[in-house]
Formats: structure tokens, C-alpha cells, sequence
């Protein structure tokens, strides 16, 4: 079999999964949110933790909750790391320095799983399991409550309620992500991925030296890793680890588990607001925009374009054999286009357009099909954009499922694409203007040199986690630097997310006659993907020719 | 409820009215002045993105003061011309405006005014120290000092002034005619006008203030596109300044004259600068109509909405009953019937009678004759009484009398004179009822034989011609129309049917209006009406938008947020689909003014950055000349597209009804993928002309 029929047969069955399950996930996941029982795990968690599982919060007060548990999360995590030697299974780790300690509690809470450090050897058992898996679950929780609180802002009318997020982020975890992971874990486990306790264990490689081997509790925060698009591994080669991903089936499992919310979150919006096929044109969108990423990374590297692959006979620097150019591919667009970060493959050394499109999948604000919850609601937002611009060309004023996109509406969307951008060029172009931090972290010269700085900040400001590696991110600045750009690049925009839910939800809607622009069909589907491309395009056209477009024309 | 009858008529010239349409180069020329004197940054500051461009005008030409040279003088003299451009456009159509506000001014009275004092007395005041409630008293010959309703008398008036219409109109105390504007002239009679506008707050200062523009704000829409555009603003001038650092550390910092001209290229200055004059063309538009949007709210609104509620009589139909057809009775000719229904109308004043005669002559080819070539005729005019009018013919076998009128009245007739009406001209009466019609029956009688019904005549309300198609097309664009009538419910079902209106409202009273509009909107949608009686002001003022005629009461004006002068009802469809383009406009050319970003990318960074990286050349797609005539095509192309796109801003983009999907996919074909092709070849043509200047 060619590697390309491979390839395709690769996506085809991956894609076919998806198309599969997304409908029954979305759909479940529409009654998990919608439903107003609560089961009785549920009912203890909210008697011991004294929720009022029955109140209603307004975008404000649910904008709190959502600071206020991150905030105690980055506080909690900060500490457990900063007192590791002192608790059981640290495995002798020391603890960390405040700066590494600051910049992983803020990652693995904005979702972005950022790691300075090298999982197998930074971090004990308990940490990981109690401390950062925790964090795996619950910030992808946020990430739905987040979204789910947009999508019933639009289904809602005349009210200045948007849900309850502790009720949002208890079913988000319980009822979505626990029991997925759980059997994702199992099936990872079949598939050969370690699952144990044991400390670092000697062997005797076939060369005659020694070697420190690590396992532990790998499976269960494998299966979470991906499925809440986390991605901080529990090894330093993460998803590349033959501990983590041993064989191309647990990679395409692990593929699977990246896409599997992310692609199933538009049929939960478009049965929420009772029009499926408004969830139909997001899901188009998203996987228009990750097919085509799929498709030029992987012609990028099975081609092995540039100078130096064509003189290797490949571009295999940086791939693991067992997955080859087309499943590192595959991989790649998946958990750049998600802002899930794990890789099992190195982008840094991928060829320029191929490392030149994960860098431009982040830019695009991680909607193809963007992180568990964060991706929804940022197509949504961009929906909304798209929706104002194209809106007035049918000579009316926009509006998006019947609510009125008015100045509210604008100004907070106009915020919500301004944050990013300014986050990330403005944190980039310190560095680079700036010998001594290029010295610091900066591994190769020229276009490439740009590019790693930007990657940094690229994965940084839009919670995705990947690096590439030539950037040592691990002094005190970039660690202080990126992890500002984390925060503000997640907690930013969620608030923009929620004041736009508030608007929204008091809104009444406005008739849908023959006069409105439809938000379904193809010709808004292709307006969206155009719309997501020159936001992104025009913002960071001029930073890109300077690093991978100069790189890949050379 | 009273309407105006006013037909179709093709709009007329008005004497002191701008014309409307047509935008001419000299009037660039002679705004130039005003352009210029905008360039005060205290007026330049409230249009964000073309401060931006003025702040960068003034930074590059102290750049070129400090490194002279072509380029730097070129791009700087070119970033002016940019907000120059911005700034005629607006006064450009702000112009368009001023004549006319001069013409009105001069309508503005400053003659005293005859305020009542007591019984019979009154005393000379300046027209501006009227009060609201003052007494005035107008004679014929002068002017009207102030807005007001007519409380005593009958009157003449001459309302050009106002309207442009010269045929003048009658103003009467009560009902619904009496409310007279300021500035209007009393041509016979003495009428006693009650004052309700305070001064400086009359409806031809605030018609002044319209068309000037100096009262106009921005509108909900324009206010959130500023907004996005700021917003797109600050991320360009992010992603310009964060480019120096980074050309910093690749090795080639560049120029800020350079970094200047390539942020004024990619903020969007099209929309910026045209996006004022696009609002104040949209109310000229509806000015150039002889429509008063006394708020630029509502010219929007209007292009939101969803039901239109019209008024059957006058708006729909001609207002008047005309006779349709002729049904004979058994036995008899359609022309004997004919002859007899035209002889006895042949005196009949009245719209239906002179209906008759009109359809003797064109279906039967009777010719029409004056009442006087029939010597040996004696008329028998209408009374409320005998509710029947006719002819007596003295002829040589006797007097030949007819009859015509209402059924019972006329079959009365006939019974008492000896007759006995048969029974198929009674089936013909209530079929021509059961339809929605009104029957006239006609009678004769011959001598002292007994008299017999003839036929009957159909008279029906006719409904304007070319009506179906504008209601097709008002609901591809996916507006809901409504007729109102006083009729009852089998008429106005049959109207509606004949007119093609979706809905109908029978036997309407004011409440039933109100509690309709309330139901629409209450299911989201945006209700327009018309109107011009005093139990129309509630629900004028409850619709979205309300359009008062002017002939209508004061209380109707007060509580619509339009009038129309001309007093025509249809003038609504007009209305929605100038608050269509008006949107329509900003929409196409903030799409243009985007998309004309990517063909300016590939002019200037390969520009920017070829000598550093000299395969960027690959991305200079247009193989422009030279990288500094490449960066002053792109400045210069930004200039002349506002320039260029100026006679669209005022005329705005062309409209044409249609379903929303449709109209999507032609703007977006035309100003989105336009506006992507467009400046490649633009920039591309100023670089062939730049290449032969030297110094570049």
C-alpha cells in the first residue's frame, strides 16, 4: 500500500468515526446541559460544597464563578507544586521554583498544558494524578460551561440568566469527561499504553548501558490529555513516548479522542437552540479549516519539501517511524487546530509549511475545531463577526438566530479578536526585540529563530501547549512572560464570551422571514471560513512572511 | 379615518428642490473648501480610523521634513489626499443638502404674527415670541407664523414652500385637515390657527436642520460599524508596530515612513472615509423624495421591517368604487342596459357615476355626450333620501324616465310604479354583494307602462395597477403586507385577494390597528405603517416606523418619526428599500474596503523585506517595478478608491428585491470578491504609471 492510499485510508476511518459518534455525543451532551435533574453523586458534591444547584446566574455573577474556582485552582496547584518533596509519591522530585511553579499552575488551568519542564522528571505520581489530571478534567469543564453558556444565550429569550456554572462545570465533568476518559483509558490500556505505580526502574539497553525507565498512572491522564484537549504529557516526548502512544492504532485513538467533543459540540449547539442546521454550518466550517490543514501538512512532510529533506530522501527529523510523515501529519493539524498541544512528532523540525500551518492553526484562534468548549465559542464569535459584515449586505440590521447584533454586541466582539493578536505580537516582539532573551531561548538564527518565538507565544496566548522546541522556555522571564499570556489569553475572552451571552439572552428575537440572511447553507458556511482566514491572515500576514513564509520560499 | 387620493402619479419636478440622483465631478470641486477645513483635528478625531490616518499624514511629513526625498514627499503628500478625499466625500454630500436648506430658510417667516387677545382683539408679535396654545389669526395673503391646528374658519393654503407641490390645499378646523405648517401661505380666507410648536422647534426648522445635516447622529448601525472598524484599526496598528521588532531582530529595521504607509493602507479607510457620507446620502435620498425621517433610527429600522400595514383606500385601490361591469337582465342586451346606465349618469358628479359613463364608452363604444346636447332631458340629481339618481327623457312615445341606484332604493321604484323586479336581477344583486362589490340597479320606464329593472352595474373597488407585483416582490424580500380596511370582511377578502396582500384587517377601528401592530412585534417583528388621522397617532407612534402624511393632523406628524410631503401612502415600499440600500451601502464597502487588504499585503511585504530575504520577491505577485513605487502604489490606490467609490456612497449600491440568500451571494460576489481582485489590478496600473516618473 502507498503511504498516501495510507494516509487517506488514515483520515477516511477517522473521519467516519467522528461522523459517527458526533451526532449521539452531541446529542447527549445537549440533554446533560439542558436537563434540570441532578444525580445523587451530584446532589453530595453540591451539599458539600454548599452550591445552590437551583440558582440562575446572570453573565456577571457565572463570569465570578468562572475567575473565582480558576483563581483558587492556580492558587491550589502553585502550592501542591511548590511543597512536592514534602508529599507522598513525589518519587524524590524536588519541588519547583516559583517562576516554573507559577507558569504550570496557570498552564494546566488555562487548559493550555504548557510545560516548561519534562513531565517524567519534574513532576511525582501525586502531582500528576492529584494536581495536574484534576486540572485535565475540570479546566476542560470550564471550557464547556463556557460555551454551553453562550449557545443558551442564543436559545433563550428575555432573560438575564445564563445557567449555573458550578452545576455546568460538576455535569461537564462527571457526566461528559469522566466516563469518556474512562474508557478511552481502558482502551489505551488494550491498546498497550502503561498503566502502574512504579518508580524509575534500571534496565540494561542492548548497547550495555543503563537507562532509567518510568512508569505510573500513564493511561488515565493519557486518555484525559487528549480528550479534554489538554495535552501536557506525562513524559517530555509526550504523545511521541512509546509509553504514551506505542502503536498507529493508539495514535489514531489518540487523534480521535483530540477531535471527538470539539467536533460533537456543534450538534449540542444546534440541538440547544432547536435549528440543526446552524450546528451543521459551524461543524462544516471547523472541519473545512482542519481537513485543509491536514491536507497541506501532510503533503508538506510525506513530500519532504526543502532543501534539506529532499537531500535526507524525507522529511523525518523529529517523527516517529511507527507513525510515519502521514500520522505525525494527521497528529499535528489535529492538536494545533484543537488547542490541545500534545505531539507525537516534532513540529519544530517539520518543514517550514508544514510547521508554518501549525503555527497559523493557533492564529487562527483555535477554532478548527478549536478546544473542548473554547472552540465552539470562538467560532461563534466569529460567526457573530461574520454575520455583522455580511448582515447589512442584505440591507438589514444583523442579526444572528433572531438576536440583534447591535454596539454591545460589536464592541465586545471587536475586544474578544483584538486580545489575542495583542497578546501574542506584543509578547513576541518583546522577546525578539530584546538580544538578551533571544540568547536565552532562542536555539536557531533568521526566519526559524522568529518562528519559535512565535510559536511560543502563538501556543501560549491560545492554550494550545506545543512548542517548538528550539525555544527554551524554562527561564524565569518566558516562564513569568507565558504564563501572563496563558492567563489573559484564556480568562480574557472568557469574560468577552459571557458579557456577549448576557446581551444576548435578554434580547427577544426578531422574526426569521426571506429577509434575513440565512446563518446554514454553503454560502454562509464558505462567508465564515473566509471570514476566520482573513481575520487571522491580516493580523499576522506580516510576522508570517518574516519567519515560515520566508523560510518555506527559500 | 380619512387618506388622501393620490394615485400613481409620476413624480413631479418641484421648483426648489435639489435634483436628486446624479452625482457630478464639479461638485468635488467646489466642496473643496469645506474638505479642507475639516482637516481640523478636532473634526478628525470623532472618524477613529481616519484620525489614524491623519495622525499618520502628520508623521510623515515631518518625516520628510527631517529625510527629504521623492518617495518620502510622495507617500506624505498621498496620505493627505487620503483624508482630503474622506473629507469631500462628506462634503460632498453634506452640499447636496445645503441648497436646500437655503431654500427653506427663506421660507422661514420673520413677519409679525396677529395673536388673539380676548374677544376680538389681537395684537402684532414676532412670529418667534409665539407660545405653544397662542391664537393667531391668518388672512389670505399671508404668511402662517408657526405650526399649529386650524381651530376656526376654512382655508386655501399654498404649501410650496414646504411640499414643492403648487396646487394648494384646503385647511379646515376639526377633522383631519387642519393642521397648517409654518411658513405656508394663506391664499383666501381667514382662518384662526391654534400654535403647537415652540419656536425654533417648528417643522421647517427642523426640516432645515434634516437636510443640513447639522442635526444629524449617528445612527444605531453606524454606530456599531465605527466601532468594528476601530476595533480592526487597533488590530492593524498592532500587528504594524509589533512588525518593527521584528524586522528589528531579522536584520532590517524599515523606515517608519514605510511602516506608516503600510498601516494607513490596511486600516480600513474606504468605509472610514465614505461611511458619514454614505448616512447623510441615505436621509438626502429620502429628502430628494419628499420624505422628513424626523430620526436616522428609523431610516434603519425601515430597512428592517417586516410587515408592512397599508391602508386599503387610497393605497391599494384607487380609493373609489368604479363600475366594472354591466349585467343584464333576462332578456335584454349588455348595450341597451349600457346606453341606460350611461344616459341616467350622464349628470352624476360623482366618481362612480362618471365611472359608468367611462365604461359605456370604452366597452361599448357609447360616445360620451354632455348632459346638455340632450335638450329634452330633465336630470334627477342624487338625494340621501331617494338614494338614486337618473334622467327624465321626454320622447315621442312618451316620457322615458331612468333610474339607477341603490338595489332597494331603485326596486322600491319600480314596485311603485307598477312594476316587478324579476328575480334574476336580484340573484345578480347578491352575487355582485357576495363578492365583495357594490350593486347599482338600473331601471326604466316607458310612459305609463310599468317599470322594469334593466340590469345592474358592478360597481368594485379597483386596485391600482403593477400592485400584485410590488406585493410579490415586497415578499421575496420577505416583508409581510397587511391591508387595513373599514370594509367588511367579504369585501376586503375579495380586494385582498384581487391585490395579492398576504393578510387583511376588516372593519378596522384604531384599537384593533394598535392591538395588530402590538401582536407582530411581540413575535419579533418590525411593523411600518401609514397615516394621517388623529386616531392613527397611537398606533404611528407604537410602529417602528410611522410615516405621517403631511396632510394629515399634527397629532399623526408629532407621533410619527416620518413624513411624507407628498402625502402618498405607497411611498412606504420606497421608504423600506432606501433604509435597505442605505445598509446595504456600508455593509458592500466595508467588504470592499477589507478585502482590498490582501492585494496590499502583496505589494508592500515583499516590498518591506526583499532585500532581506530576497525569495519574498515570489510573494510580489504583481511584479511591481520597484519596492518604493510598489509601497506609494498601494498609498495611492488607497486614496483613489475613495475617491472612486464616492458617486456609490452618495447613490448608494444598486438594490433590487430580492430573497436575502440571493442578495448574499451578488454583494458578496461583487464587492467581496471585487474587492479582492480590484486592487491588484489598481496598484499594478499605478506602478506602470509611477515606473516612468524618475526619483523613484
Amino acid at each position: 500500500m502507498s503511504p498516501v492510499v495510507a494516509a487517506v485510508l488514515q483520515v477516511g476511518l477517522l473521519v467516519g468515526l467522528l461522523a459517527l459518534v458526533h451526532v449521539p455525543l452531541g446529542d447527549y451532551m445537549a440533554r446533560v446541559f439542558a436537563g434540570d435533574r441532578h444525580t445523587r453523586v451530584e446532589r453530595l458534591v453540591y451539599r458539600v460544597a454548599g452550591i445552590d444547584a437551583g440558582a440562575d446566574q446572570r453573565w456577571s455573577v457565572y463570569a465570578r464563578s468562572v475567575l473565582a474556582f480558576s483563581f483558587v485552582s492556580v492558587l491550589g496547584l502553585y502550592a501542591f507544586l511548590r511543597v512536592q518533596e514534602h508529599l507522598p509519591l513525589s518519587l524524590g522530585m524536588p519541588a519547583m521554583g516559583s517562576d516554573g511553579a507559577w507558569n504550570t499552575a496557570v498552564s494546566f488551568v488555562t487548559n493550555t498544558n504548557w510545560q516548561w519542564y519534562s513531565g517524567e522528571s519534574a513532576a511525582g505520581h501525586l502531582v500528576q494524578m492529584a494536581g495536574l489530571t484534576v486540572q485535565n478534567f475540570v479546566s476542560a469543564a470550564v471550557g464547556l460551561a463556557v460555551a454551553v453558556a453562550l449557545v443558551r444565550s442564543f436559545a433563550r429569550t428575555g432573560t438575564d440568566r445564563l445557567g449555573n456554572f458550578w452545576v455546568d462545570l460538576v455535569r461537564g465533568t462527571l457526566r461528559i469527561l469522566l466516563p469518556i476518559a474512562a474508557l478511552a483509558a481502558v482502551a489505551l490500556i488494550a491498546g498497550g499504553v502503561v498503566q502502574n505505580f512504579t518508580g524509575p526502574t534500571e534496565i540494561t539497553t542492548l548497547a550495555g548501558g543503563t537507562q532509567s525507565m518510568v512508569g505510573g498512572p500513564i493511561a488515565s491522564q493519557e486518555s484525559i490529555k487528549l480528550l479534554g484537549t489538554n495535552g501536557g504529557g506525562f513524559f517530555n516526548a509526550n504523545s511521541a513516548h512509546p509509553f504514551e502512544n506505542p502503536t498507529a492504532w493508539t495514535n489514531l485513538l489518540q487523534i480521535f479522542l483530540i477531535l471527538v467533543i470539539p467536533f460533537s459540540l456543534p450538534r449540542t449547539f444546534g440541538q440547544m437552540v432547536g435549528d440543526r442546521r446552524q450546528g451543521v454550518a459551524i461543524v462544516a466550517v471547523m472541519a473545512s479549516l482542519w481537513g485543509a490543514a491536514v491536507a497541506v501538512i501532510s503533503w508538506a512532510e510525506m513530500r519532504g519539501l526543502g532543501a534539506v529533506p529532499q537531500l535526507a530522501g524525507g522529511a523525518m527529523e523529529g517523527k516517529e517511524a511507527r507513525f510515519g510523515a502521514a500520522g505525525s501529519a494527521l497528529f499535528a493539524a489535529s492538536t494545533t487546530g484543537t488547542s490541545t498541544g500534545a505531539v507525537n512528532s516534532f513540529h519544530d523540525s517539520f518543514t517550514a509549511v508544514g510547521g508554518g500551518v501549525t503555527l497559523l492553526n493557533m492564529m487562527l484562534g483555535e477554532v478548527a475545531p478549536g478546544g473542548v468548549g473554547a472552540g465552539l465559542y470562538g467560532m461563534l464569535v466569529l460567526a457573530v463577526l461574520a454575520v455583522f459584515l455580511a448582515g447589512l449586505m442584505v440591507g438589514r440590521t444583523p442579526q444572528y438566530l433572531g438576536k440583534k447584533i447591535g454596539r454591545t454586541q460589536v464592541t465586545l466582539v471587536a475586544l474578544y479578536i483584538l486580545t489575542m493578536p495583542a497578546l501574542l505580537l506584543v509578547g513576541a516582539a518583546i522577546t525578539a526585540a530584546t538580544p538578551a532573551l533571544v540568547d536565552a531561548s532562542v536555539q536557531d538564527p533568521g526566519a526559524h529563530g522568529l518562528s519559535e518565538i512565535l510559536y511560543a507565544y502563538a501556543s501560549a496566548t491560545n492554550n494550545n501547549g506545543s512548542a517548538f522546541a528550539g525555544f527554551a522556555a524554562g527561564t524565569p522571564y518566558q516562564n513569568t512572560a507565558l504564563g501572563l499570556g496563558m492567563l489573559f489569553g484564556r480568562f480574557v475572552p472568557i469574560v468577552l464570551v459571557l458579557a456577549l451571552a448576557g446581551s444576548l439572552a435578554g434580547q427577544r428575537p426578531g422574526a426569521t422571514t426571506a429577509g434575513t440572511m440565512p446563518t446554514h447553507g454553503p454560502v454562509f458556511v464558505g462567508l465564515l471560513g473566509f471570514v476566520v482566514l482573513v481575520v487571522a491572515g491580516l493580523t499576522f500576514f506580516p510576522a508570517l512572511a518574516l519567519a515560515p513564509i520566508a523560510e518555506a520560499l527559500l | 379615518m380619512t387618506t388622501t387620493v393620490r394615485t400613481h402619479q409620476p413624480t413631479r419636478a418641484h421648483p426648489n428642490r435639489v435634483r436628486a440622483g446624479a452625482f457630478e465631478p464639479r461638485q468635488l470641486w467646489h466642496s473643496l473648501p469645506q474638505a479642507l477645513a475639516k482637516l481640523d483635528p478636532r473634526h478628525q478625531v470623532r472618524y477613529p480610523v481616519m484620525f489614524v490616518v491623519w495622525v499618520g499624514s502628520v508623521a510623515s511629513t515631518v518625516l520628510a521634513v527631517l529625510h527629504p526625498s521623492v518617495f518620502s514627499w510622495s507617500i506624505a503628500a498621498w496620505l493627505w489626499v487620503t483624508v482630503v478625499f474622506a473629507n469631500l466625500a462628506e462634503s460632498v454630500a453634506e452640499g447636496r443638502g445645503k441648497a436646500q436648506a437655503d431654500s427653506l430658510r427663506a421660507a422661514r417667516t420673520h413677519t409679525l404674527a396677529r395673536r388673539v387677545i380676548g374677544e376680538g382683539s389681537e395684537e402684532a408679535v414676532p412670529a418667534t415670541a409665539l407660545q405653544v396654545g397662542d391664537l393667531v389669526v391668518v388672512e389670505a395673503g399671508e404668511v402662517i407664523p408657526s405650526d399649529g391646528d386650524v381651530v376656526e374658519g376654512i382655508a386655501s393654503v399654498d404649501e410650496s414652500a414646504v411640499t414643492g407641490e403648487s396646487a394648494p390645499v384646503i385647511r379646515e378646523s376639526g377633522g383631519d385637515r387642519s393642521a397648517v405648517t409654518g411658513g405656508t401661505k394663506v391664499l383666501s380666507d381667514r382662518i384662526v390657527v391654534r400654535i403647537t410648536a415652540r419656536a425654533g422647534e417648528t417643522f421647517l426648522d427642523r426640516m432645515i436642520g434634516l437636510v443640513e445635516g447639522s442635526t444629524r447622529q449617528k445612527t444605531p448601525n453606524e454606530v456599531a460599524l465605527s466601532l468594528l472598524l476601530s476595533g480592526l484599526t487597533l488590530v492593524f496598528l498592532l500587528a504594524v508596530v509589533t512588525l518593527q521588532p521584528f524586522a528589528v531582530y531579522s536584520g532590517q529595521a524599515q523606515s517608519l515612513t514605510v511602516l506608516v504607509a503600510l498601516l494607513v493602507c490596511l486600516i480600513p479607510t474606504t468605509i472610514g472615509g465614505l461611511l458619514s457620507a454614505i448616512g447623510i446620502a441615505g436621509m438626502d435620498r429620502l429628502i430628494q423624495r419628499n420624505v422628513m425621517a424626523l430620526s436616522g433610527r428609523a431610516v434603519e429600522a425601515a430597512g428592517d421591517v417586516d410587515v408592512l400595514l397599508l391602508d386599503k383606500t387610497g393605497t391599494i385601490t384607487f380609493g373609489n368604487r368604479q363600475a366594472a361591469e354591466i349585467i343584464p337582465a333576462e332578456g335584454l342586451s349588455e348595450e341597451k342596459v349600457a346606453e341606460a346606465a350611461q344616459l341616467s349618469s350622464l349628470a352624476d358628479e360623482t366618481p362612480e357615476g362618471r365611472s359608468i359613463v367611462v365604461l359605456a364608452k370604452e366597452r361599448y363604444g357609447m360616445r360620451a355626450r354632455f348632459h346638455t346636447q340632450l335638450p329634452n332631458a330633465t336630470f334627477v340629481s342624487f338625494t340621501a333620501q331617494t338614494r338614486m339618481s337618473g334622467v327624465d327623457l321626454s320622447e315621442r312615445d312618451g316620457l322615458w324616465q331612468i333610474r339607477k341606484g341603490a338595489a332597494s332604493a331603485v326596486m322600491k321604484w319600480v314596485r311603485d310604479n307598477g312594476g316587478h323586479p324579476t328575480a334574476d336581477v336580484g340573484r345578480a344583486v347578491d352575487a355582485i354583494s357576495a363578492s365583495g362589490g357594490t350593486p347599482l340597479v338600473v331601471a326604466e320606464r316607458l310612459g305609463e307602462a310599468p317599470a322594469r329593472a334593466v340590469g345592474v352595474v358592478h360597481l368594485k373597488d379597483v386596485v391600482k395597477p403593477g400592485m400584485r407585483q410590488r406585493f410579490d416582490e415586497l415578499r421575496r424580500m420577505g416583508i409581510r403586507t397587511v391591508m387595513i380596511t373599514g370594509d367588511n370582511a367579504l369585501t376586503a377578502r375579495a380586494i385582498a385577494e384581487e391585490a395579492g396582500v398576504d393578510d387583511f384587517l376588516a372593519e378596522a377601528t384604531p384599537e384593533d390597528k394598535m392591538a395588530l401592530i402590538r401582536r407582530e412585534q411581540a413575535g419579533g417583528r418590525l411593523v411600518a405603517m401609514t397615516g394621517d388621522g388623529t386616531n392613527d397617532a397611537p398606533a404611528l407612534a407604537q410602529a417602528d416606523v410611522g410615516v405621517a402624511m403631511n396632510t394629515g393632523t399634527s397629532a399623526a406628524k408629532e407621533a410619527g418619526n416620518m413624513v411624507d410631503l407628498d402625502s402618498d401612502p405607497t411611498k412606504l415600499i420606497e421608504i423600506v428599500a432606501i433604509g435597505k440600500q442605505l445598509l446595504i451601502t456600508r455593509g458592500a464597502l466595508t467588504t470592499f474596503s477589507i478585502a482590498n487588504d490582501v492585494a496590499k499585503y502583496f505589494a508592500i511585504i515583499p516590498a518591506m523585506f526583499v532585500g532581506l530575504y530576497p525569495q519574498l520577491e515570489q510573494l510580489n505577485v504583481m511584479r511591481l517595478s520597484s519596492p518604493q513605487s510598489a509601497v506609494l502604489a498601494a498609498v495611492i490606490f488607497n486614496a483613489l478608491i475613495i475617491i472612486a467609490l464616492v458617486p456609490v456612497a452618495l447613490r448608494g449600491v444598486r438594490y433590487r428585491p430580492a430573497h436575502a440568500s440571493a442578495m448574499l451571494r451578488r454583494n458578496l460576489l461583487i464587492y467581496g470578491l471585487g474587492g479582492l481582485v480590484a486592487p491588484f489590478a489598481g496598484i499594478k496600473l499605478i506602478d506602470l504609471v509611477l515606473s516612468f516618473l524618475p526619483g523613484l
